[in-house]
């Protein structure tokens, strides 16, 4: 068969796959080395935990399992609420301040949640500033005189995480909502369905799919964290994980009570698919046209301003002013410590690396899937994707086993063949970190690549080859080139998680081995979190690039709708909704039309 | 063919859904659209009488969707008046939304309820009446379009052509005093957007509704429409029948998108154009000075060499109904294209005579502001 008829029957015909091995080889070993903390999670636990397991289901599971329900409940109903509605007000009406409130209300993003329940620790005080303020306000002296609810309570932290977390939902519904509803709404209301009959009657249910999506990434943060959920006096299953295993020492314990918590991460994923069954339905071509906002004035702009405002104050605005004043205060009364700066400097560096590893293994498993094109490959995809749903806490227990191993293995085989013992090599270096790291966050820098990929239309692979191009080279000449925008926000992405990761940080890092985050939870366990204000400012700084990329990514989507009517993506938000490729690796709905804006059109999205 | 359109769309024992439905008109008067720097819609006065179907016809960002945009409500004008059925719908101090003016919208890309079944999506507009006799009237708007049968299936089970025949019954249902409808016919391939297209403009003729369809195709329009308006940089540049627009066209714009001339440039005197092909009568509008003789290809008649013009044949193409022919004409610096039946007899290289008929000869003048 000449040269000519295989590249173009590429990829369709399996024997002219050439070179699909190695690449699939690559993948398999990427899906073992995440899933290989799960297997060795459930041989820990299959060891039994001698007397503990009659005293844990007795007074410990019981009391972890509601509190976590409940958790998870109420988050989930307030970032539904807030995420969903704020994203159709600023989608489908125009009223004062909008462009800037589109953006600002993604700034929650950036501020992990054991930060903000911090901040609000010392704002809500009886003599921090709101309760102060409030005295001073209704006339009260002391403040046994004015009571008011503590925010150290199941409903607190509800409330602060519903705050912190309902950017996911904003994000993915109102991608959904412009994508794909334009000339839908339109024909709802000339077919007489007011304002409330649109919202609820076609914008909500179609935007399911979405709203599932980012529901279940913001849960997973809620369960993911360790911090907020212990300070705040909610003890959920991740809490009593983290205790078992530090304060009763008891290993196999705590990984009992980590894999029903994945049970509770499945139940999620199963009821996040049920919701979204229906999203081939949400998927249909439907020309896309950015839906013209409909000007709100008088009283109904006001409380549209008030309601996009309110979720901006709460989860970022006040605790970004608290932290600055603090981390002011602090630096002119020490100046900034040699610490805070090795600390910085530690930080970044881990977190660099774990990053080029994500993306390195990413690009190895996306590309398999598109060059091999088969059931295998998907699966692989799949597995490797697992780890975003796999808390922290969850994580740091499974590698321990395993690294362990290891570097037994290493400092045995060193002793034999060097007569000099390497110690503990992996957990001594922070390589167990940069493996944790990179094999949670792995799913966003596969989905981004992904969902690059996703926007090339293979006839410029095919083109490519029929042009002379080997394999390697329409990667190399072609799709590279096309993806960097993606890599690069995929990249900040995982960066960024990474600098603020705190549960796995404080179990695998090597003796003596501060992270910021770190140093912010030792601060806050003693009660001193305001000495960490310096460390939490940096680590919400960091956080805000992404934020930044994504709202002005987003801002010129809008300009270059207007100027060419063809939809131009936003990378960073795919990655970021592709994150939840842990959940299936299948393209989520929210960007399924979003293969439609492939570079065959010769627009370039970048511009 | 004809039987079973008649099958169709024959009103049902009970009458049809659109029984005692007044055909409505609207007026638009001085409308002006502006987004920031760009005039989408520029002082523009329009009106569809009762029954009447009018097309907007245009090539895309002409200003036509805007329009009906406007129309609809899904947009508000900048300045200039709406009215439906006499009542002011838009206007400097009115703005009645589109929910409320009973206008039914249909997209080019049918715009179904992707969450919702058939019946369903043309039940949406019915929510003001009992939801049995809702139900009722749906299925019955579903059977004038021979769907009733897919009632309870969701649209993506539906062909193209399907989906916008529950497009129409959708926005029929609720009885809307005018139909707007942009570009319904664009998704559907060739074959079957004139059947989908005939059955569509039966259906709306019987029922004696008004509707505003946007096309940017020339022939789609003069297929549907009673009276067409030919849109260009968000102004009407003429309208009337298509009669009016193919052979008294008043520019050289609207005479070129319906068809493709044989253009000479030449120059008037007195009213007369001389060209290498012979004289033709100058209309009295065209000025002495250089003007742009339009001959239409199906103008061009050839005969034996020495009757008529001198020329040669350079190309023919066979395409079935007619033959494309090329002839070169000593002294025109591009050669000349005509469509003739049965010229197979004719070679490249010929030489041949050439008739031009005068009444398929219009001429501008070269500096038309419209050209």
């Amino acid at each position: 068969m000449s040269s000519l008829t295989s590249a173009i029957l590429w990829p369709f015909a399996p024997r002219l796959r050439r070179g699909v091995g190695g690449w699939l080889a690559g993948s398999f070993v990427v899906a073992a080395l995440v899933a290989a903390p799960i297997v060795s999670l459930a041989l820990l636990a299959a060891q039994g935990s001698g007397d503990l397991w009659p005293h844990l289901v007795a007074y410990i599971l019981p009391q972890a399992f509601r509190d976590t329900l409940l958790l998870l409940g109420g988050v989930g109903i307030l970032v539904v609420t807030i995420g969903a509605s704020a994203a159709w007000l600023v989608t489908a009406y125009d009223f004062p301040g909008r462009r800037w409130l589109e953006w600002a209300l993604l700034l929650p993003l950036a501020m992990p949640t054991y930060i903000i329940a911090y901040a609000y620790l010392d704002l809500l005080h009886p003599i921090g500033p709101v309760q102060s303020g409030l005295r001073a306000l209704l006339g009260y002296e002391s403040p046994r005189d004015l009571i008011l609810p503590d925010i150290r309570s199941m409903g607190g932290c509800i409330l602060l995480f519903g705050f912190v977390l309902y950017p996911y939902v904003y994000l993915s519904t109102r991608a959904m909502f412009l994508m794909q509803i334009a000339s839908l709404v339109e024909v709802a209301r000339t077919l007489s369905a007011g304002r409330a009959g649109v919202f609820f009657r076609v914008a909500l249910p179609l935007a399911r799919p979405a709203i599932a999506v980012g529901t279940s990434l913001a849960l997973m943060e809620a369960l993911n964290d360790v911090g907020a959920s212990e300070f705040l006096g909610v003890r959920t299953l991740t809490v009593s994980i983290y205790s078992t295993w530090i304060n009763r020492s008891n290993l196999p314990g705590a990984a009992q009570i980590a894999l029903l918590m994945l049970l509770v991460v499945v139940t999620l994923i199963i009821i996040e698919r049920f919701a979204r069954r229906r999203q081939r339905y949400a998927g249909a071509a439907q020309r896309q046209r950015k839906l013209t906002p409909q000007r709100l004035g008088g009283w109904r702009g006001a409380l549209a301003v008030v309601a996009c405002l309110v979720p901006v104050l709460i989860g970022f605005v006040l605790p970004a002013l608290y932290l600055v004043t603090e981390a002011a205060k602090r630096i002119r009364f020490a100046g900034i410590s040699p610490e805070i700066v090795t600390q910085t400097i530690t930080t970044v560096t881990i977190s660099a690396i774990a990053t080029v590893v994500a993306l390195l293994l990413g690009l190895v498993l996306a590309f398999t899937a598109r060059l091999a094109q088969r059931a295998f490959s998907a699966m692989l995809l799949r597995v490797a994707s697992l780890g975003y749903a796999v808390p922290g806490t969850v994580l740091a227990l499974g590698l321990l086993a395993p690294l362990t191993a290891v570097d037994g293995w290493i400092d045995d085989t060193s002793r034999m063949v060097f007569g000099v013992g390497t110690g503990l090599l992996l957990f001594g270096s922070g390589a167990a970190l940069v493996y944790a790291y990179a094999a949670r966050f792995l799913t966003i820098s596969t989905g981004g690549i992904e969902a690059g990929l996703a926007r090339i239309s293979p006839s410029l692979d095919h083109a490519g080859r029929t042009l002379g191009a080997s394999a390697l080279g329409v990667v190399t000449r072609i799709q590279l080139p096309l993806i960097s925008p993606a890599l690069l926000s995929a990249g900040l992405l995982v960066f960024v998680d990474c600098m603020k990761e705190l549960p796995a940080t404080l179990l695998l890092r090597p003796l003596n081995l501060e992270t910021l985050a770190t140093h912010l939870y030792g601060e806050a366990a003693r009660g001193t979190y305001e000495d960490g204000s310096v460390a939490a400012l940096a680590i919400v700084l960091f956080g805000l690039v992404p934020v930044v990329l994504l709202a002005r990514l987003g801002q010129r989507r809008i300009v270059a709708r207007g100027r060419t009517a063809e939809p131009v993506d936003n990378v960073a938000s795919d990655s970021l909704i592709l994150g939840s490729a842990a959940l299936d690796a299948a393209p989520v709905p929210a960007s399924g039309p979003q293969v439609n804006g492939s570079y065959v059109s010769g627009t370039d999205p970048r511009t | 063919m004809k039987a079973s359109l008649q099958k169709l769309f024959s009103p049902g024992p009970d009458g049809a859904i659109a029984r005692g439905r007044c055909a409505g008109f609207m007026l638009i008067e001085s409308v002006r659209q502006v987004y920031g720097h760009l005039v989408a819609i520029d002082d523009v006065s329009l009106a569809v009488a009762p029954g009447e179907i009018l097309c907007l016809l245009g090539a895309s960002g002409c200003g036509k969707t805007t329009l009906l945009r406007l129309a609809a409500g899904v947009e508000a004008p900048t300045s200039g008046r709406i009215l439906l059925d006499g009542r002011e719908v838009a206007g400097p101090s009115v703005f009645v939304p589109p929910e409320e003016r009973g206008v039914g919208l249909v997209f080019q890309d049918y715009a179904l309820f992707p969450h919702m079944s058939i019946v369903d999506n043309v039940m949406f507009g019915l929510r003001h009446m009992r939801k049995a006799a809702a139900r009722e009237l749906a299925i019955r708007a579903l059977d004038r379009v021979a769907l009733a049968r897919y009632a309870d299936d969701f649209p993506h089970m539906l062909s193209g052509g399907e989906q916008q025949r529950v497009a129409l019954a959708r926005a029929l249902a609720p009885r809307p005093s005018i139909i707007l409808m942009d570009e319904p016919f664009s998704n559907l391939d060739q074959r079957l957007r004139e059947t989908i297209r005939e059955e569509t403009m039966t259906l709306l003729r019987e029922e004696g509704i008004s509707a505003v369809v946007v096309t940017h195709d020339p022939e789609e329009a003069m297929h549907i429409a009673d009276r067409i308006a030919l849109m260009r940089a968000g102004r009407i540049v003429q309208s009337g029948t298509a009669e009016d627009l193919y052979f008294r066209p008043e520019t050289l714009f609207a005479a070129r998108f319906f068809c493709d001339f044989n253009e000479i440039e030449a120059t008037s005197r007195d009213g007369v154009v001389e060209t290498p092909l012979g004289s033709f009568p100058a209309p009295a509008e065209v000025p002495n000075g250089p003007c742009l003789v339009c001959i239409r290809p199906q103008a061009l008649q050839i005969a034996a060499d020495g009757h008529g013009k001198a020329a040669e044949v350079v190309a023919r193409r066979f395409l079935g109904r007619v033959d494309r022919i090329r002839i070169r004409v000593p002294g025109l610096p591009r050669d000349l294209h005509a469509r003739l039946r049965d010229a197979r007899a004719y070679r490249p290289g010929q030489k041949v005579g050439l008739q031009v008929d005068p009444r398929d000869v219009l001429t501008f003048p070269t500096d038309s502001p419209k050209s």
